[in-house]
């Protein structure tokens, strides 16, 4: 019977996972709303049920009632199988995340390079979206997104490096392991920002939202969306936000290990849940604050600054690895 | 870089911050008295009506929204045989109350004139007459004015000279 529950266990829990990921997408635009509100001393969404928690349910009864309608001028085949890309890409991400030390669908040697591959395939759903809408807002959208999601994929990618260089290994779990005393966050200060930085541009969130730009662009790449296949993108836009913050929180800020001294006193999901909602708090508080850069602006922050960042950073930890093991 | 994470701290000041927001239907606005909403017609303190129908209102009215039409009455004083807005036209400018020379046409604190109906929208002389004088408690127009009525006589309005007799000023 123990084996059976092994067995059964994975399963279950990527079950769990879809549908917690979905709802907790769903429950996430709601709580973006009231927080924004919350920063920008209004309310948001508060007259249906509890807090306006309602919203969720009225939002998604509308989109799915809505005509799922495809334009005439559209490339039907491309134009529907974009949005599903982005969300199977999101959902396939969190199979290698480590919620607690058992709690996880599956541990393997290259978990971290399977998210990079993951959440690098969505970019075909923003790009794909943007070619088979036939439209030149849509074409502009998806040509920003191609050329913002590369260009940050780079750096994205050398950024994570130096956590491996420190932990030895590409396993998210062995990398969690490595981090029992001190968290990432304070060794790799300068990889933490550029993975931040480039985890909104990859997730295409707010201050990196070119792709969707509403008013230069109308809606960007899902200008000729609309119900579901809109809702669509919009939940692989908010598993993206869920899937990135908590690979911020295991690569950096030590998954499910809690504060030195109060750690032992909670579960380790418990832990590793507050910690990736204090990221997503301030994903959102980075929507609130900063505005959006022009393109041009974009790019050249991408590769003056960030580039030669992470390649410092890279060197920097290398060299500092040698020399202790040289001592 | 400095100033966005001075941004940045400076929204996050704002989770401590109260929200602006008036919660409408719950909460009511306060509305000043001399607020410029639903327009009424006012009676004179004696529980007459107020409007004399001079069409002042009707003419100045920039999206000609009030409409009139004059009659006597058996002493001579004018009445509006009828008194017709139609709200879903009104801009609620306030030209038609300082227009009217009797004080009968005045707007009011109320806003919540919603309707399923366009043609509900528009008001007749019993939906906006009121039983009251608004804010104007004292003023009656025919005591002040020289208007000769069944109850006075030319001179005998309020601070009203008594009438010259023009033939005597001829040489």
């Amino acid at each position: 019977m123990p084996e059976l529950t092994a067995e059964l266990m994975p399963v279950l829990l990527a079950l769990i996972i879809l549908v917690g990921g979905v709802a907790g997408a769903a429950i996430l635009t709601w709580f973006e709303r009231r927080l924004l509100g919350v920063w920008q001393d209004r309310h948001g969404p508060n007259r249906l049920g509890p807090f306006g928690i309602g919203q969720v349910l009225a939002d998604m009864i509308k989109l799915l009632f809505k005509d799922d309608w495809v334009p005439p001028f559209a490339d039907r085949l491309v134009f529907i199988f974009a949005p599903t890309a982005i969300v199977v890409a999101m959902m396939m991400g969190f199979a290698v995340v480590p919620f607690a030390p058992d709690v996880m669908i599956i541990d393997v040697n290259i978990g971290l390079l399977f998210f990079l591959g993951m959440t690098s395939l969505a970019v075909y759903s923003v790009l794909l979206g943007g070619l088979a809408s036939n439209n030149k807002y849509a074409l502009l959208g998806g040509l920003r997104s191609a050329a913002q999601m590369v260009s940050y994929e780079v750096f994205m990618g050398l950024s994570l490096m130096g956590v491996v260089m420190m932990s030895g290994s590409f396993s998210l779990v062995d990398i969690v392991a490595a981090q029992s005393d001190v968290w990432f966050c304070f060794s790799q200060v300068l990889g933490l920002i550029v993975f931040v930085i480039a985890g909104i541009a990859e997730s295409h969130r707010l201050p990196f939202d070119l792709p969707e730009a509403e008013h230069e662009l109308t809606a960007g790449f899902h200008t000729e969306y609309g119900g579901m296949k809109f809702a669509m993108f919009m939940l692989g836009e908010y598993l993206g936000l869920m899937l990135i913050s908590c690979m911020i929180v295991t690569l950096f800020f030590g998954g499910w290990h809690g504060p030195a001294l109060i750690g032992q006193w909670l579960p380790p999901l418990f832990w590793f849940g507050f910690k990736v909602f204090i990221v997503i708090c301030f994903f959102v508080l980075l929507r609130a604050a900063i505005p959006r850069p022009r393109y041009d602006q974009l790019m050249s922050l991408g590769w003056k600054v960030m580039l030669p960042i992470t390649l410092v950073n890279l060197l920097v930890t290398g060299a500092v690895l040698l020399w202790m093991e040289g001592a | 870089m400095l100033s966005e994470l001075r941004t940045i701290w400076e929204v996050l000041k704002h989770t401590f911050t109260k929200a602006e927001t008036v919660q409408y239907p719950e909460q009511m606005p306060y509305l000043s008295p001399r607020y410029r909403g639903r327009i009424v017609l006012t009676r004179d303190p004696d529980g007459e009506e107020r409007c004399v129908a001079c069409n002042l209102c009707a003419a100045v009215c920039p999206v000609d929204c009030i409409a009139l039409q004059k009659g006597t009455r058996e002493d001579g004083t004018w009445y509006p045989e009828f008194f017709r807005i139609n709200f879903s036209r009104c801009i609620m400018c306030g030209m038609c109350e300082e227009a009217c020379p009797t004080y009968a046409i005045q707007l009011t604190p109320d806003f919540e004139m919603c309707e399923y109906d366009r043609q509900n929208m528009v008001y007749e002389k019993e939906h906006l007459l009121i039983n009251g004088v608004g804010k104007y408690p004292d003023y009656n127009f025919y005591r002040v004015s020289g208007m000769k009525t069944a109850t006075k006589d030319k001179g005998e309005a309020r601070n009203e000279a008594s009438p010259i007799d023009t033939k005597s000023l001829l040489p």
